[in-house]
């Protein structure tokens, strides 16, 4: 058994927060069969305070008030940057549109650890909440249809999870501090989408005004239907649309939802209550009583989530990490290596690599590093899951020869197949190339064109590589 | 069209025995094509295919995707129903074929186009019939000494690794894999620099049977893929055992096993492009089995 640290830090529209979490994994194939190991247990091992994100202006997050913080979280919690094994720092809901947020998450992720990953994007964000809360584990455990509402302070993440799978995810700006208010009840700020709510159910909410109770209520009745109409509980109005947040995909329902089950900040009022209304001057506390009185909760069943507000932090920390298939094939000294994007071959181009065609393959790559910032690339494909030796062997020498005269030198040979045949596949191009240039072949992890890949140090004695798989917005 | 002469010929016994003569060559030609397109309606399915098994056939279960999810994760035969206290038809069938099968993989002969292909030579151990070599494990050990000299005088002296293929308990698992996995295996010692002895096959062969040959050729290490005892989920199945310094008497223990090679396991060039690794390690640490383990 070996274990490693992982780091989650989430800085989002309302809070900051680091989470530490020890990953073990160990080869759990019997003492008589190729060895395969895997991540057997996750556990938090410590939980930072909730920080207020530190802002220099609304346009502006202050990463230095940012990097105190999480410096300050390492040292309590007794890690040093050199400790962790990997991790991710994710920026989330309105934060992610901040005008620094690529420099701030840069700056971060480079302080965080070797192989401390950077992610955003409002699809990421919403799978990542719904593994925190323990969704995606009861849709795995339970075999149904679970969706995860993780509903923070700027945006309502949604992801729908299929017998653990993600099979659909989305977000809209719905969330509890999209008004604020002061102590008499003067609108200190409102967002566009929450003007646009207020608009279509008459609550009375403009900028600087004063309004009231009934008005807020009024506003997050407005915001529980649109969720209702988002998973399927209503009709679907022009609204829903209006409210979609950018660059996020649309919420399809591609198999009836059975469950549901809510996180981020508001999921605390939702699952309880709060006498002070008003507590964080905002409608955070309004808008989960209003969802809790909807049709979300009268129409599926609701799961109660394991982390409501830290659902992110610990979804970033815990499970953006996976293990390569146990027998790989690599060249040592090549890690960590980090944003590598995907060239994910079709299966009739893969077909074409089997029976030894490799030009379509040359041709894509060689477009793809002419559109791509980086030098490297990760080829992508399914595998046969039982092919013959002349087969592995054909196919290798024409991934190694298409890739080896398009690549700039010295740059290795990436391939992440999902059957599980990539040490036959590595040895086979590593014996082509001799030693002409690096290798790294990884199986049993499934990539997608537009996907980035990090791979840290091998673990357990070499026998697996560490992965992450993910999306990026920025750059 | 084999078979459509021999519809032709059942069609014309059957006419003339319920008594009709003299029926015209082209009507017999209809009558047989009715026949064959009435029967291509009814495409049997092979209940023992993978797509067969993976059907519940569980009349109303509470949840079927639960049910066809939790199948794919096991070859066992849950969610077939029952009728009464027995088991349905189909699922008696399935048992009864997977057992067939599980038969003739111990009792069929590994084929010798596989054994032409891979251009191995064949020896027999003092079993002479598949009846003893199942009732005398001993005999499955040995080897005449007619046949060590010939063992010796075919292969390569003193090599680091002597790899072979045997039957052992399932010919089937030998036809299903040894192309896939002995050129891997080979391929990927030489390429380590590795010496490799001269393959063939053992016939009747049980695994201490390599303590014996390892001895006749002075090999470093031994290592022989074999059929594993077939079970009702595959017949397929094939193991490595592979050792370092073998004796003959020495403590099971010593032998490195790598088990479940198959399509069903793990893939057989992908067991080779291991084992191959796995007998460098070997060969560098200098022991095998439990003490290479620790």
């Amino acid at each position: 058994m070996q274990s490693i640290v992982s780091v989650g830090i989430d800085i989002g529209t309302s809070t900051t927060q680091v989470v530490f979490s020890r990953i073990s994994m160990e080869n759990t194939a019997g003492y008589f069969s190729v060895p395969h190991v895997s991540i057997v247990e996750k556990e938090v091992v410590y939980k930072s305070e909730i920080y207020t994100t530190p802002l220099k202006t609304r346009s502006l997050i202050d990463g230095d008030a940012i990097r105190v913080i999480v410096e300050a979280e390492y040292k309590r919690a007794g890690f040093s940057p050199a400790d962790i094994g990997t991790g991710a720092v994710i920026i989330t809901g309105e934060s992610a549109r901040k005008e620094n947020s690529e420099v701030v998450l840069k700056g971060l992720s480079g302080f965080a650890g070797e192989f401390v990953v950077s992610t955003a994007g409002p699809d990421l964000e919403a799978i990542i909440a719904g593994k925190g809360s323990g969704a995606a584990s009861y849709s795995d455990e339970h075999s149904v249809t679970v969706a995860n509402l993780d509903i923070g302070g700027g945006t309502s993440n949604i992801a729908l999870f299929d017998c653990g799978d993600a099979v659909s995810k989305g977000c809209v700006d719905i969330g509890g501090r999209l008004v604020t208010v002061d102590s008499d009840m003067t609108v200190t700020y409102i967002s566009e989408s929450a003007e646009r709510i207020a608009k279509s159910v008459r609550a009375d909410i403009r900028q600087g005004r004063k309004t009231s109770f009934e008005d807020l209520k009024q506003l997050c009745g407005g915001m529980a239907e649109l969720l209702e109409q988002l998973l399927g509980a209503g009709e679907r109005t022009e609204l829903l649309g209006l409210i979609k947040t950018p660059g996020s995909s649309d919420f399809v329902i591609s198999k009836p939802i059975r469950a549901v089950c809510f996180s981020g900040g508001v999921a605390d009022y939702i699952y309880g209550t709060e006498r002070d209304r008003l507590v964080h001057g905002d409608i955070g506390v309004l808008l989960g009583e209003a969802i809790r009185n909807s049709r979300l909760f009268s129409e599926f069943k609701v799961v109660k989530a394991s982390e409501t507000i830290r659902a992110t932090v610990v979804g970033a920390g815990t499970y953006t990490t996976s293990v390569s298939g146990s027998t790989v094939d690599y060249t040592e000294g090549l890690f960590p290596l980090k944003n590598i994007p995907v060239l994910r071959l079709s299966e009739s181009e893969q077909k074409k690599c089997f029976d030894g065609d490799g030009t379509v393959l040359e041709e894509r790559l060689r477009w793809f590093l002419s559109q791509s910032d980086s030098d490297n690339v990760v080829i992508g494909m399914r595998g046969e899951p039982d092919p013959s030796f002349t087969e592995v062997k054909r196919l290798a020498q024409t991934i190694a020869s298409a890739a080896d005269s398009v690549l700039p030198r010295g740059i290795p040979v990436i391939l992440v197949l999902e059957c599980d045949i990539a040490k036959a596949v590595g040895r086979q191009m590593k014996e082509y190339l001799n030693n002409s240039r690096p290798v790294i072949s990884i199986d049993s992890v499934k990539v997608s064109q537009d996907d980035y890949v990090d791979m840290g140090r091998p673990l357990m004695d070499g026998l697996v590589i560490p992965v992450v798989v993910k999306t990026l917005i920025f750059g | 069209m084999a078979d459509k002469k021999l519809i032709e010929d059942i069609v014309m016994q059957v006419l003339t025995e319920m008594g009709f003569d003299g029926i015209s060559a082209a009507d017999t030609e209809k009558i047989t094509e009715a026949v064959i397109e009435s029967n291509k309606a009814e495409t049997l399915t092979d209940i023992t295919s993978k797509e067969s098994k993976a059907k519940p056939l569980l009349k109303n279960p509470e949840d079927m995707d639960a049910l066809v999810r939790m199948k794919s994760k096991t070859p066992a035969r849950i969610g077939v129903g029952r009728a009464g206290g027995r088991l349905n038809t189909q699922t008696m069938l399935t048992l009864r074929a997977d057992h067939a099968a599980a038969k003739d993989a111990v009792f069929t002969d590994v084929s010798s186009d596989v054994l032409d292909r891979l251009g191995l030579f064949t020896v027999t151990t003092k079993c002479c019939d598949k009846n003893t070599f199942l009732t005398r494990p001993d005999l499955g050990r040995s080897f005449s000494d007619e046949t060590l000299a010939e063992i010796r005088s075919k292969c390569r002296a003193n090599p680091d690794v002597q790899v072979y293929l045997s039957d052992g308990l399932s010919s089937t698992a030998i036809n299903a894999n040894a192309e896939k996995i002995l050129p891997a295996i080979i391929d990927g010692l030489m390429s380590r620099g590795i010496t490799v002895g001269t393959p063939f096959f053992v016939r009747f062969g049980r695994v201490g049977a390599q303590d014996v040959i390892a001895g006749a050729l002075g090999a470093k290490v031994v290592c022989v893929l074999i059929g594993e005892r077939p079970g009702l989920a595959t017949a397929e199945s094939m193991s490595a055992y592979i050792a370092y310094d073998v004796k003959v008497g020495m403590p099971e223990a010593r032998r490195t096993v790598v088990s479940n090679i198959h399509k069903g396991g793990i893939a057989a060039v992908e067991a080779g492009a291991y084992i191959a690794e796995l007998i460098e390690k070997i060969l560098k640490e200098k022991k095998s089995g439990v003490d290479l383990a620790g």
